[in-house]
């Protein structure tokens, strides 16, 4: 018997105005609530279009821990199916990635399906006959998503018909995938250079958290940025600045830096750091890219596009975007204690290749499972999943800067070290945890 | 290091790639890095038979500085993913000199050398096996055997990892 099921009221008592109890990082049956809930009836990231250029290519991933494949339909649009076969259960497919040609086939019994989930073609379909097979689920393919959103590139579904429409739970948050694809002189995107796989022992949330936490590189990433920064101190005077240590540095840069470089607030979850300024902003310029933003876009608008160095955006529920360094984290839960994060790296098409190198190197040093600032952070998170299995103590704050006139306000920019934006994120858990509890009741 | 006679014998090769795997195994960091030229990279590909160390991401493609940066980090007083530290193991296989690869020019005073592993990495109650082949690149340097290069192809290479802190 679980504490939670069926109770809203239980759920919205475990976040506070500054607080949240540590159930929802360590209770399994929440989490499983979360998988029927919070996943269902928000827009969750699935893929990159340019990752399935070509009718029939697909890829396959998670939408919270429903198994999906991403492919893009013979009408050139990109579809969510769900990767079971109606059949026996068997997931039709197997590979990361790939191209089906006109249909999937089932490798247990050939049932086939197009790629839109209809059901194709059956074996031996006469055994069926007066079975009643038209009348169970077998029969009607493969079981799809149909709410599915490709913004600019950036495919998103709600699992759930229940819910808020794309441009409602998102709002203005879109402006940084936007400021992402701009950024690309030809205006769009490709997933490029391979995905980091980082396994964590920890709750998904400890990670989202993370994500707008500026109160913590100074401290936790001493270590790595500070060392980095040691070192790099002791190269003979004239040698030029390596772009490994300007991608470090910054993440010891002191709290007022942080406080000063801003945090927008933005409805249902999502919102960013750097808002004026941000540890992205200072880096070297890439030769020729500039000239080729010009060309596409005109100074003023090059300006704009380039002058906006926001540094890490929340999509609530699972992924950071970081639209200067065009990476996009994914943070997939996988049970209560335990997330797998992956790490995305984008070409901006028509830009030179030297863009793609930094990004790539930007990834190595800090989100792969190699990677000492990787290191510093998941250690953090380990030992509070541990920590938060005490008795003696029940909530962790997320106080900081707390004022109770932040209810209900949106769109807010405000104090870079202020944790309104981690409440934010908490007040949108419990809501759409409790949402479709109160439809069904 | 004993000093050398030029060109350097297959026993030589293969003592140093013992040698330099025993140092990580004693996490003697900085005996092993002095091992390396100051031009050296240490990289591990994600994939399978990678190319591009630059246009597709790696485990770690990292410099000598960037290798500094990790040895004094493992060694600093709030590395606290070290409290407490890892240890780890390499068990080889028997190192072979690569004569077939271009890099390796003996005339030249250039070495490769390829040795597989299996490499335990512990910490607290944890113990983690990888598995996979070394392939050192040596030159010869003031009378010694130095890196240039060492390249750790994981067989698992794209799985998803947790730390990973030592070195390979």
């Amino acid at each position: 018997m679980g504490n939670y099921r069926n109770n809203p009221d239980a759920i919205r008592a475990l976040v506070r105005d500054t607080e949240v109890h540590k159930d929802l990082f360590v209770d399994q049956e929440l989490f499983e609530l979360e998988m029927e809930h919070l996943y269902s009836r928000t827009w969750v990231y699935v893929g990159h279009d340019s990752q399935v250029p070509n009718p029939g290519d697909f890829i396959t991933t998670t939408v919270g821990d429903e198994p999906v494949i991403m492919v893009r339909h013979s009408d050139r649009s990109v579809r969510v199916l769900i990767n079971r076969c109606p059949h026996k259960g068997t997931m039709v497919a197997g590979d990361a990635c790939g191209n089906t040609g006109k249909f999937f086939r089932c490798p247990y019994h050939a049932w086939t399906f197009k790629t839109d989930g209809s059901p194709l073609s059956i074996p031996l379909k006469k055994g069926y006959e007066n079975t009643g097979l038209e009348q169970c689920e077998a029969s009607r393919g493969m079981a799809i998503v149909a709410n599915v959103r490709n913004h600019r590139g950036f495919v998103f579904c709600r699992l759930s018909d229940q819910g808020e429409d794309f441009e409602t739970f998102f709002g203005d948050a879109l402006s940084t995938l936007d400021n992402m694809v701009d950024r690309a002189p030809q205006g769009r995107l490709e997933v490029a250079g391979g995905v980091f796989r980082y396994m964590h022992r920890c709750n998904w949330k400890m990670l989202v958290d993370n994500q707008t936490d500026t109160c913590h590189p100074m401290v936790a990433h001493e270590s790595s940025a500070g060392t980095a920064v040691r070192v790099w101190e002791q190269a003979p005077e004239g040698t030029p600045k390596p772009m490994a240590v300007e991608l470090y540095a910054p993440f010891i840069s002191p709290y007022e830096f942080f406080e000063g470089m801003g945090i927008r607030v933005w409805e249902n979850g999502h919102g960013h750091t750097g808002v004026s300024d941000s540890i992205h902003a200072s880096y070297s310029s890439i030769p020729g890219y500039w000239d080729a933003m010009v060309a596409a876009y005109g100074e003023d608008r090059t300006k704009a596009i380039l002058g906006d160095v926001r540094h890490n955006t929340v999509y609530f529920p699972n992924i950071m975007v970081k639209g200067p360094i065009q990476t996009l984290r994914i943070f997939k839960p996988l049970a209560a204690d335990r997330t797998l994060v992956e790490s995305w790296t984008f070409r901006l098409v028509g830009a030179p290749d030297l863009l793609l190198e930094r990004t790539l190197m930007y990834n190595r040093l800090i989100n792969a499972p190699t990677s000492v600032v990787g290191h510093d952070d998941l250690e953090m998170y380990e030992r509070a999943q541990d920590g938060l299995r005490t008795r003696a103590r029940s909530w962790v704050n997320v106080g900081r800067l707390y004022d109770p006139a932040e209810h209900g306000q949106k769109n807010i920019v405000t104090n870079g070290t202020n944790e309104w934006q981690m409440r934010n994120q908490y007040r949108a858990w419990a809501r759409y945890m409790t949402q479709g509890m109160e439809d069904a009741a | 290091m004993t000093s050398l006679t030029s060109p350097v014998s297959e026993q030589d090769l293969i003592a140093f790639v013992y040698t330099e795997t025993r140092l990580l195994d004693e996490l003697k960091f900085e005996q092993w890095l002095a091992l390396y030229t100051d031009d050296a990279y240490y990289w591990m590909p994600l994939a399978h038979d990678q190319e591009d160390p630059r246009l597709h991401a790696s485990l770690m493609y990292e410099d000598k500085l960037l290798l500094q940066v990790r040895v004094e980090r493992l060694a600093g007083q709030r590395t606290f993913s070290q409290q407490p530290k890892s240890r780890c193991h390499h068990l080889l296989q028997h190192p072979t000199i690569e004569r077939d690869h271009p890099d390796h020019q003996p005339d030249q005073g250039r070495y490769v050398v390829r040795a597989a592993f299996h490499y335990v990495e512990t910490r607290q109650d944890s113990q983690q096996l990888y598995a996979g082949w070394s392939t050192l690149h040596l030159v010869e340097h003031e009378g010694a055997l130095r890196i240039r290069l060492k390249r750790v192809d994981l067989v698992n290479c794209d799985a998803a990892f947790g730390n990973i802190q030592l070195f390979m």
